[in-house]
């Protein structure tokens, strides 16, 4: 599942550190962007590779909101319903969102390639109403903008 | 000062940043003793920019004079107050700026590590930041021998995952080690006992993006712009029903509705200025009669909030302060971390009654039950969260009682009636209105 790469890019990562325990963001981090998601076998990996308790793996893993336990689409959206974007009219954009998808929060759509989050503020509130896709940031968002913003992410 | 560079081209490119003098201020903090740089540092006032408005100076003296080795310089990176995002423009549009500033402060406090704890909501500036370091690294301004002064400081990114606690110096030492993002009992302060047990700076990106300047300058110039007690500029991030939102650096002391009116373009067309919450979602609301107050540390203060991250989140006539309020206490119950009971038991029964009070559920008394609450939470938290967390509550009840007794007398402000309240049952909404208007029928999914 996680290659000699994987562990050689975790094994760089813990260099930085003067205990490798720190490097377990890192390697969920590289771990997630390999598979798309932390199944358990891929912290038992990590849990191995940084001689880390399988326990503090999940335990650490689990306090974090971008950290994902269960697969996602080929391409996350994250879209913010913090106060600057509600004021803005985030909650009907969601709403488009979903009626677009036609999945709810969390759930992937029947072709694989998208699912969604909401998310707490992404720091754009400059151009609110905001959202992620994957590593990219869209702003000023209307139900247009998100439609061709969509069609970019085949 | 801060943002002099972000609007050049390619200011994120080490040759360009160096021609428009980037890495002018090092040679001159090394040809000064650590300790006069520190010195200089507390004579210019700089005041923590991350919210809670520390001392610089005296923070790096404290860990310069511990004995403990090795030390390590953090740079906070989590800019995840509601509202803020004052770093990212520095971070994306101008990293050596930030860069410089943490190679003078390592210096200063005797530190050879650092670490640059990013949100994990950047990732964008997480790859622009790896590419400035590396640029750095390649022209010998991180790594041995700085300068051939013989100084070191090795410098990285660590990429947090997606926890506003993390902002809290101490949790984010937790996250840097690898755990989950807790407060620790503070003290020992992370000055003297931080990352690994040892001397430890935390400082915002925008506080280390001050020191440059400082150098070049010297403090008394620095200090020379600015309010009494506040001296330098400020970033200030502008949100909501402003026509032209954006950050914008100004003097710390220049008032709001400056602010709003002159940088940030006044509110948008045919709306009234309501509301203000003027330092991010942890700083208590202002109303639109106190648009006069100086945004600095002692203005806002006596005018009953905190200048906080320096995030201003403008509400005008169509938003509604219960749900706007509803909606803060949402993110800080999903950001509580569970450590102590008063937070998060707190921020969940918070949530609760907003939730039953927006789908027309209010029962009588709710309003003191949330002031109830807030008792419970307010100086009895284990850290800054759960004090933040009773602000949007205690404020817009305070402020604004009538609207929460409209909301309960009229089934709540859920859907029509929210509009209602603030447009009239029968009123043709606009598509730009209709835009602003706050739909608040999810506003109990976490």
């Amino acid at each position: 599942m996680l290659n000699d790469d994987v562990r050689e890019r975790i094994r760089l990562a813990a260099l930085r550190y003067p205990d490798s325990r720190a490097a377990l963001l890192p390697a969920l981090h590289i771990a997630q962007a390999e598979l798309g998601h932390l199944p358990d076998e891929a912290m038992r990996f990590i849990a191995e590779e940084l001689n880390v308790p399988e326990s503090d793996v999940y335990g650490t893993a689990t306090f974090y909101s971008l950290i994902r336990r269960r697969p996602s689409g080929k391409h996350v959206i994250s879209i913010c319903h913090n106060l600057p974007c509600t004021l803005l009219g985030a909650e009907p954009l969601i709403d488009h969102l979903r009626t677009r998808l036609g999945v709810e929060e969390g759930e992937v759509t029947a072709d694989g390639r998208f699912s969604y989050q909401r998310i707490e503020c992404i720091g754009r509130c400059d151009g609110a109403p905001a959202m992620l896709v994957d590593d990219d940031c869209h702003g000023d968002l209307t139900p247009e903008k998100i439609d061709a913003v969509l069609e970019r992410y085949p | 000062m801060l943002l002099k560079r972000v609007k050049i081209p390619r200011a994120a490119d080490i040759d360009v940043a160096v021609a428009h003098g980037a890495y002018s201020a090092v040679a001159a903090a090394y040809d000064m003793r650590p300790l006069d740089v520190i010195d200089e540092v507390k004579r210019s006032g700089l005041r923590g920019r991350g919210g809670a408005g520390f001392p610089t100076g005296a923070k790096w003296g404290f860990a310069a004079m511990d004995p403990k080795r090795p030390k390590y310089l953090i740079c906070n990176a989590d800019e995840g107050e509601p509202g803020t995002f004052k770093d990212r423009i520095i971070l994306e549009g101008d990293p050596h700026l930030l860069i410089e500033g943490m190679i003078i402060a390592a210096y200063a406090v005797g530190a050879e590590r650092g670490y640059i704890y990013l949100r994990g909501e950047y990732p964008a500036a997480a790859e622009l930041l790896d590419g400035a370091i590396a640029q750095a690294y390649g022209k010998g301004l991180l790594g041995n021998n700085i300068l051939g002064k013989g100084v070191t400081f090795e410098l990285s990114v660590h990429r947090g995952a997606g926890a506003y606690i993390c902002g809290e110096e101490t949790s984010l030492i937790e996250s840097l080690e690898g755990k989950r993002g807790q407060p620790r009992l503070r003290p020992p302060f992370p000055a003297n006992a931080g990352a690994w047990g040892k001397p430890t700076v935390v400082n915002n990106v925008e506080t280390l993006a001050n020191v440059p300047s400082i150098i070049a300058l010297g403090s008394d110039a620095y200090s020379k712009v600015g309010a009494e007690g506040s001296p330098g500029t400020k970033i200030f991030c502008v949100s909501g029903a402003v026509n032209r939102p954006g950050a914008y650096e100004l003097p710390l002391g220049t008032t709001l509705r400056e602010l709003i009116e002159a940088s940030a373009g006044g509110i948008r067309a045919g709306r009234r200025l309501k509301a203000i919450i003027p330092g991010g979602a942890s700083t208590p609301m202002l109303t639109a009669a106190q648009v006069d107050v100086k945004m600095d540390f002692n203005s806002l203060l006596a005018a009953g909030s905190m200048l906080g991250s320096g995030a201003v989140i403008v509400m005008d006539d169509t938003a509604c302060m219960v749900h706007a309020a509803a909606v803060l206490v949402r993110f800080f119950e999903h950001e509580s971390c569970g450590k102590c009971t008063p937070c998060r038991e707190g921020t969940g029964w918070l949530h609760q009654v907003y939730s039953r009070i927006l789908k027309g559920g209010a029962r009588g008394g709710d309003i003191e039950l949330l002031l109830n609450i807030c008792g419970k939470m307010k100086g009895k938290c284990f850290c800054p969260l759960g004090e933040g967390a009773v602000q949007p509550v205690l404020s817009s009840i305070r402020l604004f009682r009538d609207e929460y007794e409209r909301c309960i007398g009229k089934n709540g402000c859920s859907g029509a009636s929210c509009k209602g309240m603030t447009h009239g049952k029968n009123y043709q909404m606009t598509s730009a209105e209709s835009r602003a208007i706050s739909n608040d029928q999810n506003s109990n999914t976490p």
